[in-house]
């Protein structure tokens, strides 16, 4: 015999009233057997439906009495968890914060692990843009390089050639400051000279003006936030900016500022790329065929259907080399590839020295916040079975009421959850208070999406997974005690009890103790980079970029006038900034040596009196004279490069440099003098081989040195020189750099991840602390008879605190040992990636180990006297 | 306040609890109608208007015997009240009054 549908008559017994359900489960039954003789399929649909229809408000139970048993027993979970909550308070506080920090250490963390991953997510056609690269293997040592500049040629065959394969192909210069000029409103702005078809590759979100804006050859469009600097409330479209003070573009569009977390954030105006070429007369000259020339970036978008391998596949051959380089490239397996823009930020083509891997960034960042917040769940864990004997009697009569395991441990879920979704409400109010300044340590915009569907999902996860992590445990403990020995007062508490929880403190511990010490080896490494020797003075010196030609001819009159005020020590001029290596070239030749193409040294052209400006220290010989003809023929090399070349008496010796494109053309030096490495570099690396002439092959100065008189202060002696260059150079805003403040930029990455150690390092050791006082004031409270005794014996105030404190002081102590030798392999391995770096000596383990003892005891001593000064006579009364 | 008015499925459905007398319930009802309209009815039509009919007091009801069909489920026997007897009386007479009404004309 067919039955009907189980699942529709279960679903029609659990909400059909009482009174009906017989007359409308029996007519259906009744229905069903008449009609599945024939049609069984029939019948049940019909048998479905029929039920379906039947939910309606005259059949369905009154709300009340819907499950009224289980209701009402999950009401009574909460209100009894409630109640443990409010009757302890002090435990539910430490339990709460704990918790509360811990959480929020794990939202920050997932926040800017969301960030890093949505990089650059911001365009629509992420998945579709990609850069064009050279891939090949580097000969000196075997690494695979991919170079993403690329030459003129390339990209005129990709645009005409090959441009069926793609949907756009753009050029773009490398992101550059310009002078924008509206009226009387001048800004400093970088931006990129980019083909029209940018603004659809890159799906600009335009407020003024459509995708087609950057068509006309002299137009631009800006970003909002530039549009309002320049414009303020007033329409720009069509509006006249002036270029770096010499070519007037009209605005024909406004977009919607990128991002931070995008490639292109810093770009915020956009000029026809046509411009760029007819303003730089070189390329006309000499790039459209030269394919050696690396100067501009190729941007592509591949159409929908494509891979990018597939297409990548397909360009092969639009790449050429110079008859020069045929040898070498083929060698070096040198192939054209597309870089996807996905790859762009988690996958760099450079990762600078001691610089961290963005993906194994994020895999920290990731961890710290897991284990951060699992240290807030074993305070959770620890507390919450440290007070298994106070409760020990309500489980008991529980029990022998006939409460089953399962309800106990539900009720204990119950309460951790209580606890955890209460610990989330607080810990999202710290996370949005201590956001801002978490931006500021990582110089990043992290935002907490709250409209997001994915932000509530995985806060939904978190909340069920602290409470399963902080609630299994002691509810799978608390629920397992033998009701008669727990009614009896007879339930074992001695050491096995308490070992889970001691190994639970020294992993908290080790855990802390490994982050105090990893961030002590941060900064005592950015310390000791910091305290290495410059080889010239950084103080009172500031440098100017002269960005357009209304320098040209002006040095000098500016370097008098400078001199005149009495403020300005010495002024010079260099290529690039005295704290950046702007250019390597090849091609040097000494003693007897062939010239040398492997080894490239780093070139700097400066003026005469450059190294009188930035106080450069002479090993041998002497700087540059201006007042000796013959230097300009002459060199200064520094220690590196003197120990490279292996010359006995430098001073004096000639030097050759032959240009790379053409051989017979040849540049003949003497050195003048040999001083000490310059750190211009990352302060962590070696020092690279450097020359420094007056006259070079290439390249010609274009950064202004001064160096402001010691006596005077800086804040004096600012608006002297901008007044001076206000007069000279009037068309020009006057923007300059300290170079103690550019230098102290190379530290910026390395000081983020110390300051962001430290910021964890504080919370997890509060976290740590946090639970060892809530374990301590347990431990007190329960020994409070034995140290009443105690004391009536005759014991001392310092004597109970010593026995109240050293089980603890033992735990910390055992993770010190365990977590140090953790610690120095993680570090040693960090410190591996520096050139320059310092050590880990013992006693940073020492201290670290002296640091955490003192915070414990001192976190417990507050517990341990008070206890010990209680009155005994009060404390054993009772009984 | 107790509705008196009667919807026109609701009179067929009284209409037939009258005429079956005694042996009214749900599916006979539901047959004796589906025969009589000549189309398929859903059997929570017919329950909703018994269920309804019975509160404003025009069928009363009780149960029948257990037996092993109907998985085990009673039949709910409906029987029309005097109330409800009234009420189709009016109806009747309402209707054949105005049907009378009707002029002689022939339609062919």
């Amino acid at each position: 015999m067919i039955r009907p549908p189980a699942k529709a008559s279960a679903f029609l017994r659990w909400f059909c009233r009482e009174d009906c359900i017989e007359e409308v489960e029996g007519d259906l039954i009744e229905i069903f057997d008449k009609e599945a003789i024939q049609f069984p399929q029939r019948a049940r649909w019909k048998f479905v439906w029929s039920v379906i229809k039947h939910f309606r408000p005259e059949y369905i139970k009154p709300l009340g009495k819907f499950n009224l048993k289980t209701i009402a027993v999950h009401k009574t979970y909460f209100t009894i968890g409630w109640r443990n909550l409010l009757r302890q308070k002090g435990y539910s506080a430490i339990n709460i914060g704990g918790l509360a920090i811990g959480m929020m250490v794990a939202i920050l963390n997932g926040l800017w692990i969301f960030h890093e991953l949505s990089y650059n997510q911001y365009f629509e056609n992420y998945d579709r843009v990609a850069q064009v690269a050279e891939s090949g293997i580097r000969q000196e040592n075997g690494e695979p390089y991919l170079a993403t500049t690329m030459t003129f040629p390339l990209s005129t065959a990709l645009r005409e050639n090959y441009n069926q394969h793609f949907k756009h192909v753009v050029r773009t210069t490398f992101s550059m400051e310009k002078i924008l000029t509206a009226g009387d409103t001048k800004i400093l702005s970088a931006g990129l000279s980019a083909d029209p078809e940018i603004a659809e590759m890159l799906t600009l979100k335009m407020i003024r003006g459509n995708r087609k804006a950057l068509e006309p050859m002299h137009s631009i469009i800006l970003s909002k936030s530039i549009a309002i600097a320049l414009f303020g409330d007033a329409d720009p479209i069509n509006k006249t900016v002036r270029l770096n003070n010499s070519s007037d573009v009209k605005v024909t569009g406004v977009y919607e500022d990128f991002p931070g977390n995008t490639t292109f954030s810093d770009v915020k105006f956009f000029t026809p790329w046509s411009l760029f070429v007819t303003e730089n007369k070189w390329i006309q000259q000499r790039a459209l065929t030269d394919w050696r020339n690396h100067f501009l970036r190729i941007y592509v978008e591949v159409p929908e259907d494509q891979t990018y391998d597939v297409v990548s596949g397909k360009i092969r051959n639009a790449l050429h080399f110079a008859p020069e380089d045929i040898e070498q490239r083929k060698k070096e397996n040198a192939a054209l590839t597309l870089y996807p823009m996905s790859d762009w930020h988690l996958h760099p083509t450079y990762v600078r020295q001691g610089q961290m891997q963005p993906l194994l960034m994020i895999k920290l960042v990731g961890a710290i916040g897991a284990f951060v917040l699992f240290l807030a769940c074993i305070n959770f864990i620890n507390l919450s079975t440290a007070r298994a004997e106070k409760r020990a009697r309500e489980i008991g009569v529980r029990k022998t009421i006939g409460s089953d395991r399962s309800r106990l441990i539900t009720q204990f879920f119950t309460e951790s959850f209580l606890i955890v979704v209460l610990s989330f409400a607080v810990s999202l109010m710290l996370t949005i208070l201590i956001l801002p300044l978490f931006n500021k340590i990582t110089t990043d915009q992290v935002r907490i999406p709250f409209t997001s569907a994915w932000f509530w999902v995985s806060v939904i996860l978190i909340i069920f997974i602290t409470s399963l992590l902080a609630g299994f445990y002691p509810a799978i403990y608390l629920s397992s005690f033998n009701p008669i020995r727990a009614l009896k007062g007879s339930l074992k508490t001695g050491k096995i009890t308490s070992i889970p929880r001691k190994v639970l403190v020294v992993f908290q511990f080790s855990i802390s103790v490994i982050l105090i010490i990893g961030t002590a080896v941060v900064y005592r490494q950015i310390q000791y980079a910091k305290d290495r020797p410059v080889g010239y003075d950084r103080n009172g010196l500031i440098m100017v970029h002269k960005r357009t030609d209304d320098f040209t001819g002006k040095y000098q009159i500016l370097r008098d006038e400078l001199k005149k005020t009495g403020t300005v020590y010495e002024v010079s001029e260099s290529m690039g900034p005295a704290t950046q290596m702007y250019s390597n070239n090849n091609g040097w030749q000494w003693g007897n040596h062939e010239p040398n193409w492997d080894q490239s040294f780093g070139t700097l052209a400066v003026s005469a009196l450059h190294g009188k400006t930035i106080g450069w220290e002479f090993i041998q010989g002497r700087d540059f004279d201006p007042a000796i003809l013959t230097d300009s023929s002459g060199i200064v090399i520094n220690e590196s490069a003197l120990k490279f070349m292996g010359l006995e008496n430098p001073i004096g010796e000639p030097v050759s440099w032959y240009w790379w494109t053409d051989k017979s053309r040849v540049l003949n030096y003497k050195i003048l003098g040999v001083i000490k490495d310059p750190v211009m570099e990352s302060p962590y690396g070696s020092t690279e081989p450097a020359i420094f002439f007056l006259k070079g092959h290439n390249g010609s100065t274009s950064w202004i040195n001064i160096k402001i008189d010691p006596k005077v202060s800086m804040s004096k002696a600012l608006p002297v020189v901008e007044k001076v260059f206000k007069n000279i150079v009037p068309a020009v805003p006057f923007e300059y750099e300290f170079a103690d403040e550019e230098y102290a930029r190379k530290f910026g990455k390395e000081e983020t991840i110390g300051n962001l150690a430290t910021f964890f390092a504080i919370l997890a050791v509060l976290i740590s602390c946090l639970g060892v006082l809530g374990l301590a004031s347990y431990m007190a409270e329960t020994r409070v008879k034995e140290i009443g005794i105690r004391k009536v014996l005759g014991a001392s105030v310092a004597g109970l605190w010593r026995l109240l404190s050293v089980d603890f002081v033992w735990l910390v102590l055992i993770a010190c040992l365990i977590s140090a030798p953790v610690a120095y392999l993680l570090m040693n391995q960090w410190l591996q990636k520096f050139e320059y770096r310092t050590g880990i000596s013992w006693w940073l383990f020492v201290e670290t180990a002296v640091c955490a003892t003192a915070i414990t005891l001192i976190t417990i001593s507050y517990q341990a006297i008070k206890t010990a000064r209680l009155n005994p006579v009060k404390t054993l009364r009772s009984e | 306040m107790i509705d008196h008015s009667l919807g026109e499925f609701e009179e067929l459905v009284l209409l037939m609890v009258a005429a079956l007398h005694d042996e009214a319930y749900g599916v006979s009802i539901l047959d004796e109608l589906e025969a009589k309209l000549g189309k398929s009815l859903n059997i929570s039509a017919v329950h909703v208007a018994l269920k309804r009919m019975e509160n404003k007091g025009f069928v009363r009801s009780r149960y029948g015997g257990i037996t092993s069909d109907r998985g085990g489920r009673r039949k709910k026997y409906y029987v029309v009240t005097a109330l409800g007897k009234k009420m189709l009386d009016t109806q009747y007479e309402l209707r054949n009054s105005i049907y009378k009404r009707i002029p002689k004309i022939s339609f062919g």
